[in-house]
């Protein structure tokens, strides 16, 4: 025992004395900004891969292009976090105060309304008519109807198959769009693709994991639809959707994966061979916009919906799948998207912000 | 005077408390305040060490130590100093907001505090009664959530009118949490279902559950936008004590409450005399003539409702919509706070409010410093920590007395 701690000790001293001999570096003149950008993150942590992560790159993105931002987030870890937060980041002097997820609404409109000068942005809600709210919501079934009728397209056996985290709307409304995406295939090529896992107008009976981070949950899932015909997978279930990206190197390059929210080949490269593409929502690139306005002094109002005509929503490039998609297919989403922009083509999913 | 025949498969155990039972028993007995204030400072001292090391601004400093090693204290010593001092701000009084001139921004700090406690004491108190029974109740989660959605249905399903709303919301919540911790009390008594396992599951089957209904129209809020239940009536919410900027509410007077009733049924009623020889020894009760199997479900089911009760207090008292993390982690912080507070309702009360300051602290110390808010948890863990180990803060401070365990026989864990 005695030994065991002389051998700690010294082992201990040492690694003080190599971690400490490194030289004073000079002054650093990081975060050192005069606009205070805080940032007010929903449950999960930082770097949950999702949400939260990206939100957080936007206001990183903003620092780097404004050495004026200072960027600062707080955590929550429950939703009774969200108004002790917002009123401690509130009374600390912050320039703008942005509240990442939906669930904070009720919190967000009440402390604006009690601090009418502070300014406040809220993301996937709408400014519930407050003047200084900007909410920033996301129009995802536009991005989703693309990569819908792009796995119609690219599917061999005329059947694609979609699956969510749990049947809660920012999940449904990209199946929505998925589900859309088919049917607006098989009506203009008079094909018959089908849709495993939802159905809009049965949205009681969609597949779901219950969970967004149960990758076996998601594999397991992914193997059934495959084993029902299905070849073109695009999982809503952020961490479980992983489990088809290791059904689809099980099934060896028969099944292909679209990927959600981000570039699939970034967040998830491990599987980037598999990912034809991914429908993105880009939160960071919104709120680095956002930041930017604001420090510029002049700070948005009303309310920012992201669609495939501002780039809130929209299909990562094929990367590695470029080659396979045809020339036809590509021209044909092209003319998709501006359809849907002009409004020709109407998407009806009922979780659309209005 | 009861047959002892009818005992369902727990005659085979031995006699002999398990070293569990006999840890908590330790920590429950020694009733030194010396060792709990002490084993706070110390709790505070390695807290502030952690929050040095979490400072970028001393890491950095480390890494020259031998070049400039006064950078190192002098930032370490900064990054403590603000730390406790937005502490400080949050949980107790912030001359920031107090130079405002306004009432919230003098009491605003103390409101958040007396909020933070609120659920904190209830659930101690609930987690207290069954470990004076002899039972480990780690199914706060679970009996908070069963008691948040009966008071939050209530709450926004049903229209009563002012005072008699809010007064049958919270006893809805109430049976809530007492049907979910009577269900382990029920299946112990029955079955011999070990109560760490059985609360354990009722969690999971509340949390998913609460889940299904989140999802569920009618339950969810329109425009079905997100997992979030409709909002409960202005009628059903618990009244704000300092005006509406402020957010503690009647559930400290629920929390008060519940606290004197459970020192009145454990010192001054018979049922409680029962739960407490079923705690102390349920051989001997039984042998007493107890009955020892009523004696879980009652103490459960009580169990459950004060658990029930701190739900209320969350939905009714703060949150005004029942979300998927609706306990907020108060089932589980519940357990250190009964353990601080020996299972007894007063010192109870004491530590949900320093475990409420302590939340309330650790989120302005997070805003101010952006030390993570984790630190507090760590410092909670610690107090209790030390306090199992009073022989360790003994030998840090050099108090004398005799033994941990020795003296919680001596004592006894009745109090």
């Amino acid at each position: 025992m005695r030994h065991l701690t002389k051998i700690a000790a010294v082992v201990g001293v040492s690694a003080l004395l190599v971690a400490g001999c490194s030289s004073k570096p000079g002054n650093s003149s990081s975060g050192n900004g005069s606009f205070n950008a805080c940032m007010v993150l929903d449950t999960g942590g930082v770097d949950d891969h999702s949400f939260n992560q990206s939100s957080w790159a936007g206001m990183k993105a903003a620092e780097a292009a404004n050495s004026n931002v200072n960027p600062s987030y707080v955590s929550s870890n429950s939703q009774s976090d969200y108004t002790p937060n917002l009123k401690a980041e509130t009374s600390k002097g912050c320039n703008t105060i942005i509240a990442v997820g939906g669930l904070m609404y009720k919190a967000v409109a009440s402390i604006a309304k009690a601090n009418p000068k502070q300014h406040y942005a809220e993301i996937d809600n709408s400014n519930q008519g407050l003047k200084n709210v900007y909410g920033l919501q996301y129009n995802t079934a536009q991005g989703a109807f693309l990569g819908g009728y792009l796995a119609a397209a690219m599917s061999k056996t005329g059947v694609v198959a979609t699956f969510g985290g749990l049947n809660i709307p920012p999940v449904t409304i990209y199946m929505d769009g998925f589900w859309e995406g088919v049917q607006y295939y098989n009506k203009t090529k008079h094909a018959n693709v089908k849709v495993l896992g939802w159905d809009e107008t049965k949205p009681q009976a969609g597949e779901f994991a219950n969970s967004f981070t149960n990758l076996n949950v998601g594999r397991s899932i992914s193997e059934t639809f495959i084993s029902q015909g299905a070849d073109v997978i695009f999982p809503v279930a952020g961490g479980t959707g992983l489990g088809a990206g290791a059904a689809a190197v099980a099934a060896g390059g028969k099944v292909a994966v679209i990927w959600v929210d981000t570039d699939g080949c970034v967040s998830a490269a491990q599987y980037c061979k598999y990912f034809i593409t991914s429908v993105t929502k880009n939160l960071t690139g919104s709120v680095k916009q956002y930041v930017d306005k604001a420090a510029s002094g002049s700070f948005p109002t009303g309310n920012y919906i992201g669609t495939l005509a501002n780039g809130g929503t929209g299909l990562a490039p094929f990367h590695q799948w470029n080659s396979k998609v045809p020339q036809d297919v590509k021209n044909e989403l092209t003319t998709i998207k501006s359809d849907i922009i002009s409004g020709k083509i109407q998407i009806t999913s009922p979780h659309q912000p209005q | 005077m009861t047959d002892t025949a009818s005992t369902p498969a727990r005659t085979d155990s031995p006699p002999e408390p398990g070293l569990g039972e006999r840890t908590i028993r330790e920590i429950l007995g020694s009733s030194n305040a010396a060792v709990t204030v002490l084993a706070f400072v110390a709790a505070m001292v390695v807290g502030g060490i952690l929050i040095a090391i979490a400072d970028p601004d001393t890491r950095t400093a480390s890494s020259y130590f031998f070049s400039y090693p006064w950078d190192t204290f002098t930032d370490g010593f900064k990054a403590i100093g603000n730390g406790y001092w937005a502490m400080f701000q949050g949980a107790i009084f912030n001359p920031h907001t107090a130079a405002q001139g306004t009432l919230s921004g003098y009491l605003g700090p103390i409101s958040e505090t007396l909020t933070n406690a609120t659920p904190l004491i209830l659930g101690g108190l609930s987690v207290g009664l069954a470990f004076r029974a002899g039972l480990f109740n780690i199914g706060g989660q679970g009996q908070i959530i069963a008691g948040a959605v009966f008071a939050g249905y209530v709450g926004f399903a049903w229209h009563l009118p002012f005072i008699i709303h809010v007064i049958v919301a919270v006893i809805a919540g109430t049976i809530g949490g007492a049907i979910w911790g009577g269900l382990a009390g029920l299946l112990k008594a029955k079955t011999g279902a070990h109560e760490v396992i059985t609360t354990i599951m009722l969690n999971y089957v509340a949390l998913n559950a609460l889940g299904y209904l989140l999802s569920v129209r009618g339950f969810q809020a329109p425009p079905y936008g997100q997992a979030i239940s409709n909002s409960v009536d202005p009628n059903a919410m618990l009244w704000k004590l300092f005006g509406s900027s402020m957010r503690v509410n009647a559930g400290l007077f629920l929390a008060l409450g519940a606290a004197v009733f459970m020192w009145w049924l454990l010192t001054r009623s018979t049922l409680g005399f029962k739960l407490r020889a079923v705690g102390a020894n349920q051989f001997a009760a039984r042998t007493a003539g107890i009955k020892v199997e009523r004696g879980y479900i009652v103490v459960m089911l009580l169990a459950g409702g004060l658990a029930g009760l701190a739900g209320v207090t969350q939905i009714l008292g703060t949150n005004g919509q029942i979300t998927g993390d609706i306990d907020a982690g108060i089932g589980f912080d519940a357990i250190t706070v009964a353990l601080l507070g020996r299972a007894k309702a007063g010192p109870t009360v004491l530590a949900g409010l320093l475990f409420g300051a302590l939340r309330a602290g650790g989120i302005q110390m997070q805003s101010n410093t952006g030390t993570p808010v984790d630190l507090v948890e760590v410092v909670q863990a610690l107090i209790v920590l030390f306090i199992a180990a009073p022989g360790l803060v003994r030998a840090i401070f050099r108090l004398r007395g005799s033994g941990g365990g020795g003296e919680a026989l001596a004592k006894g864990w009745n109090g």
